[in-house]
């Protein structure tokens, strides 16, 4: 609870209590995680690594899921956009 | 006994995308046609296939057969639940003699008919910028294409329906009778009878040897634009029709969704339908060997699949001998959905006594039995 | 290289800290794997604005004496080996006992709405509302069914959000019933009273439930369903479960024998948490929904048991029946009103992964069919969310599990397996 980390969501600097989530991250920047296969955009449903709706983009890797992952410092986050 | 004798003028054993071409082809042409399945259409082989529609030509009967029925896929071109996608095949040469060999196959496809060109290294990496280095070449067949074979089968089941087919949905044909089959509720049902059933052939016709062939295919999360080309190593033909007891081949494919479909492994005397750990790991370490890249990529799923194999790798189309009214379509091994739309033409051209567009005796039922 | 435990334990909740406990008291070597970062499953979820309760720092601390293998996810099982995938590679974890404690997550049904942004899970909002996601200030309605609402909502509101109510889909004639039940379990009602002063001023309304989410890009607004009629509040964020879904699917892989009797099936155990299969137990969640208390108890029986302690194992016997009647008292006082299983409209998104509607799959009747023709059940998820809702709605069961268990890096997959050792 002590500390803070730095990270990056869609290019906007971003500082988080230490051991939050990267979908907690993206929450303060935008409601907009993923584009559907239709094009809907869709956000967090189940928050524990089940659903699939937070997938995102994490230092360039494709489909990670925000919810199950810790932020950390100089971490660059992408939506899905 | 249930129900009583009805008259058909075709009763077809099996849904798959074989079954389903030749009841389509047979509706087509007026026939009161009869379908047969015991699970959901296009869901044995044919839901577990690649859906590669694609010319082998180191059978000159197979070819035949693969160029007769890539014409008519092309009647599906713009059907949307075909999902065809004409990604065309590249094929990919590790080492020099594997680049003679482009050169030799490509000229062989184009003597049948079908675009076919080597391509140089350069030319290679162009069109496909993750394959790993030190490729020499290969060939590329533009035309050829992807579809998404079990919705196809629906299809073309649906059409024969509205051309006024029965289909007896969930139900299986227990017994050939000496005029037609009997059902598994007991159900007879009297006509001509076309024997479709895939692997389960030995079942009802256990004179016509048929092995089944284990595959297994894993397929990926969306990476558009990763690939564009079905991928293969030229060396896949020595995995198609190798009699290894087991063998793999790097064979990869951009399905429209953006995802990639990753075979290929065969597998003799592999009876349980389980995903092989170890044949899995042959398997993609095999394809990572031509494209690195797919190491990192996310697998959502793998599953196993068995082509129904003959001996000579060659389908039964034609009469089961000594059998009047009794005719087959099977054993099309790693090839049906290709091969489905000839054989059904082939076949109807054979009952009705016409002459087949291509020569059917390479085929012939009779050529195994005694 | 496969890494060989005596007792590996996949899940590190509350039912999965009790094995580690239990198992590591008699000197084997354990192993406690789970997909999250930190330790505590559900109910103890890392908060990063609360300490956790004593309880759970308790049970932590089990993990001093343990191989704990955090944000590593159990991918795949074959013959005495798990694989297992982690941020940097894959592992093979060979064992001699297997406890699963993988839990349960939330049920989600479908409805008008349900995929904007905004729109979540009770327990999945109070999960990232702890992972620190941004809920103060803002306005939040609560709806579903269970005690688990009232959880949440307190979560919520320690965050600083802005309760506009709750509202539990069951009768108040059940609520009321399942309270005065509770007066026989007094540290459930303690644990509730504690709840509902955490919660004093916000609403609780009973027979109540959300029809539909509106909005465009993101919720606005939801329409509710209430005794008193339709209503429509303006919100920002909808927080809605229905209970919970056992997560067997490992099992499953694993061929342990399924309770199939209810909607949403259960890994059938004797009392002494023994699978069907040798060597393979099961406590927690996944047995069938119980709560912290039964989760406890079922993880030090398996505990026990699989480092081979039969009597230490029975004496639990007593107390693992008591709570796990509590847990009868939750499924016959919440059921669901059947009025929630004709919300979604033709056009309502059943399968979130691959965009399929309700009126897509006319008239399947079987799991597997309706995948082939729609694509339903063939995303990320692999049909944990839809396939789940379906088999509520009355459609069709869930289909069984197809290797990997979660998606994972073709790497993972690739990494070769051991030598099957005698
Ligand atoms: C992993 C894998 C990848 C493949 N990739 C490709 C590819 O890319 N391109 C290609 O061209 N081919 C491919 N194939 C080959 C292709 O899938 C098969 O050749 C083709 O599907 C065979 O079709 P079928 O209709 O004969 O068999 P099936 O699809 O198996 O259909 C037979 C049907 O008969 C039914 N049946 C069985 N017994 C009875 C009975 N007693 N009564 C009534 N019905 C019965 C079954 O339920 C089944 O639906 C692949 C195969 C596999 C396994
Ligand atoms: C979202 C949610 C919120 C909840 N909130 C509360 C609450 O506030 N109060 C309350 O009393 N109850 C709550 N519950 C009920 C909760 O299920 C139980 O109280 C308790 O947490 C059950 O303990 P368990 O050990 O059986 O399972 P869980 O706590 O669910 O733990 C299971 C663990 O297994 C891990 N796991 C599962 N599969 C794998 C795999 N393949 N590989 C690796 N790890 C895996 C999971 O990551 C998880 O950490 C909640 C449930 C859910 C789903
Ligand atoms: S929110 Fe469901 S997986 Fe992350």
């Amino acid at each position: 609870m002590s500390g803070l980390v730095r990270l990056t969501v869609n290019g906007c600097a971003v500082e988080m209590p230490d051991g939050s989530s990267v979908a907690a991250a993206v929450a303060t920047v935008t409601p907009h995680f993923r584009r559907s296969v239709r094009g809907e955009s869709r956000a967090p449903l189940c928050g524990m690594g089940v659903c699939f709706e937070c997938r995102l983009r994490i230092d360039g890797v494709a489909h990670q899921r925000a919810c199950m992952i810790p932020a950390r410092n100089g971490m660059q986050v992408q939506t899905d956009d | 006994m249930k129900g009583g004798i009805a008259s058909h003028d075709l009763i077809v054993v099996g849904a798959g995308i074989v079954g389903a071409c030749c009841a389509d082809a047979a509706a087509a042409e007026g026939l009161r046609v009869t379908i047969i399945e015991p699970g959901p259409i296009g869901g044995g082989a044919t839901a577990a296939a690649m859906g590669h529609l694609v010319a082998m030509d180191d059978d000159p009967a197979e070819l035949a057969l693969a160029h007769y029925s890539l014409q008519q896929w092309e009647e599906f071109s713009d059907l949307q639940e075909a999902e065809f996608s004409r990604c065309g095949t590249l094929w990919v040469a590790r080492g020099e003699h594997e680049l003679r060999a482009a050169g030799q196959r490509s000229a062989r496809l184009a003597a049948a008919g079908i675009q076919a060109h080597a391509v140089d290294a350069k030319t290679l990496y162009e069109l496909e910028p993750e394959l790993a280095p030190g490729m020499h070449g290969g060939m590329l067949v533009p035309r050829e294409a992807v579809v998404y074979p079990p919705r196809v089968a629906r299809y073309l089941v649906r059409r024969a329906q509205s051309r006024g087919a029965q289909l007896h949905a969930g139900r299986r044909v227990q017994q050939l009778t000496r005029d037609g089959v009997q059902l598994d509720d007991g159900t007879r049902l009297a006509g001509p009878t076309l024997v479709a059933t895939g692997c389960a052939l030995p079942e009802l016709l256990p004179q016509l040897p048929l092995r089944p062939r284990k595959g297994h295919l894993v397929i990926t999360e969306r990476y558009p634009a990763l690939l564009r080309h079905q991928l293969l190593e030229l060396g896949y033909a020595d995995s198609a029709h190798g009699d290894a007891g087991s063998s793999v081949a790097f064979n990869v494919q951009p399905r429209p969704t953006g995802q990639i479909l990753i075979g290929s492994a065969r597998e003799f005397d592999a009876a349980d339908a389980e995903v092989s750990p170890v044949m899995l790991q042959r398997m993609l370490e095999r394809a990572f060997a031509f494209m690195p890249v797919l190491r990192k990529l996310q697998a959502l799923r793998a599953w196993t699949g068995f082509r129904p194999a003959t001996p000579d790798g060659l389908p039964y189309l034609g009469a089961v001998p000594g059998r009047a009214n009794l005719w087959v379509a099977a054993g099309h091994e790693g090839l049906g959905i290709t091969t489905a739309p000839g054989s059904a033409r082939l076949l109807l051209d054979l009952i009705h006594g016409r002459t087949p567009a291509i020569d059917p005796a390479p085929y012939a039922p009779s050529r195994v039995a005694a | 290289m496969t890494e060989h435990y005596d007792v590996l334990v996949v899940g590190a909740g509350p039912a999965g800290l009790a094995t580690a406990q239990a198992a590591a008291g008699h000197g084997a070597r354990v192993g406690v794997i789970d997909a999250q970062p930190r330790p505590g499953g559900q109910v103890w979820r890392h908060d990063v604005r609360q300490a956790s309760p004593h309880a759970a720092r308790h049970a932590f601390a089990a993990l001093a004496r343990v191989e704990w293998l955090a944000r590593h996810s159990v991918v795949g099982a074959e013959t005495q080996v798990l694989r297992v995938e982690h941020p940097d590679g894959v592992r093979l974890l060979g064992y001699g006992a297997l406890v699963l404690a993988t839990g349960a997550r939330e049920l989600m049904l479908p409805f008008p709405g349900w995929t904007l942004p905004g729109v979540s899970g009770a327990g999945g909002l109070q999960a990232l509302a702890k992972q620190g996601w941004p809920v103060a200030g803002k306005r939040v309605l609560v709806s579903g069914t269970g005690p688990l609402l009232l959880a949440a909502a307190a979560t919520l509101r320690a965050h600083g959000a802005h309760l506009l109510g709750i509202h539990e889909q069951a009768p108040t004639a059940a609520v009321h019933a399942f309270a005065r039940q509770m007066l026989h379990w007094p540290a459930r009602a303690v644990q509730a009273i504690s709840l509902r002063t955490r919660l004093a001023g916000v609403a609780y309304r009973c027979g109540s439930f959300v029809r539909r989410a509106n909005g465009d890009d993101r919720l606005q607004s939801v329409d509710i369903e209430g005794p008193d009629g339709a209503q429509q509040v303006e919100c920002d964020l909808l927080a809605t479960g229905y209970g919970l879904v056992p997560n067997v699917e490992l099992a499953q892989l694993l061929g342990c024998a399924l309770a199939a009797h209810d909607t949403h099936p259960h890994v059938q155990v004797d009392a002494l948490s023994r699978t069907s299969v040798a060597g393979i137990h099961a406590a927690g969640e996944l047995c069938g929904i119980g709560g912290l208390a039964a989760a406890r108890i079922e993880g030090a029986i398996a505990g026990h048991m699989a480092a081979g302690d039969l009597t230490a194992a029975s004496a639990l016997l007593p107390a693992r029946a008591r709570a796990r009647r509590f847990a009868g008292l939750l499924s016959t006082h919440f059921a669901l009103d059947p009025r929630l299983r004709t919300l979604a409209t033709p056009q309502t998104t059943i399968c979130r992964c691959e965009d399929v509607t309700l009126g897509e799959l006319g008239g399947y009747t079987d799991a597997r069919d309706a995948k082939l023709a729609t694509r339903c059940g063939m995303g990320a998820c692999q049909g944990r969310i839809c396939g789940s809702a379906l088999a509520e709605l009355g459609r069709f069961p869930r289909s069984g599990p197809r290797p990997p268990l979660f998606p994972a890096r073709l790497a993972t997959l690739a990494e070769a397996s051991p030598p099957l050792s005698d």
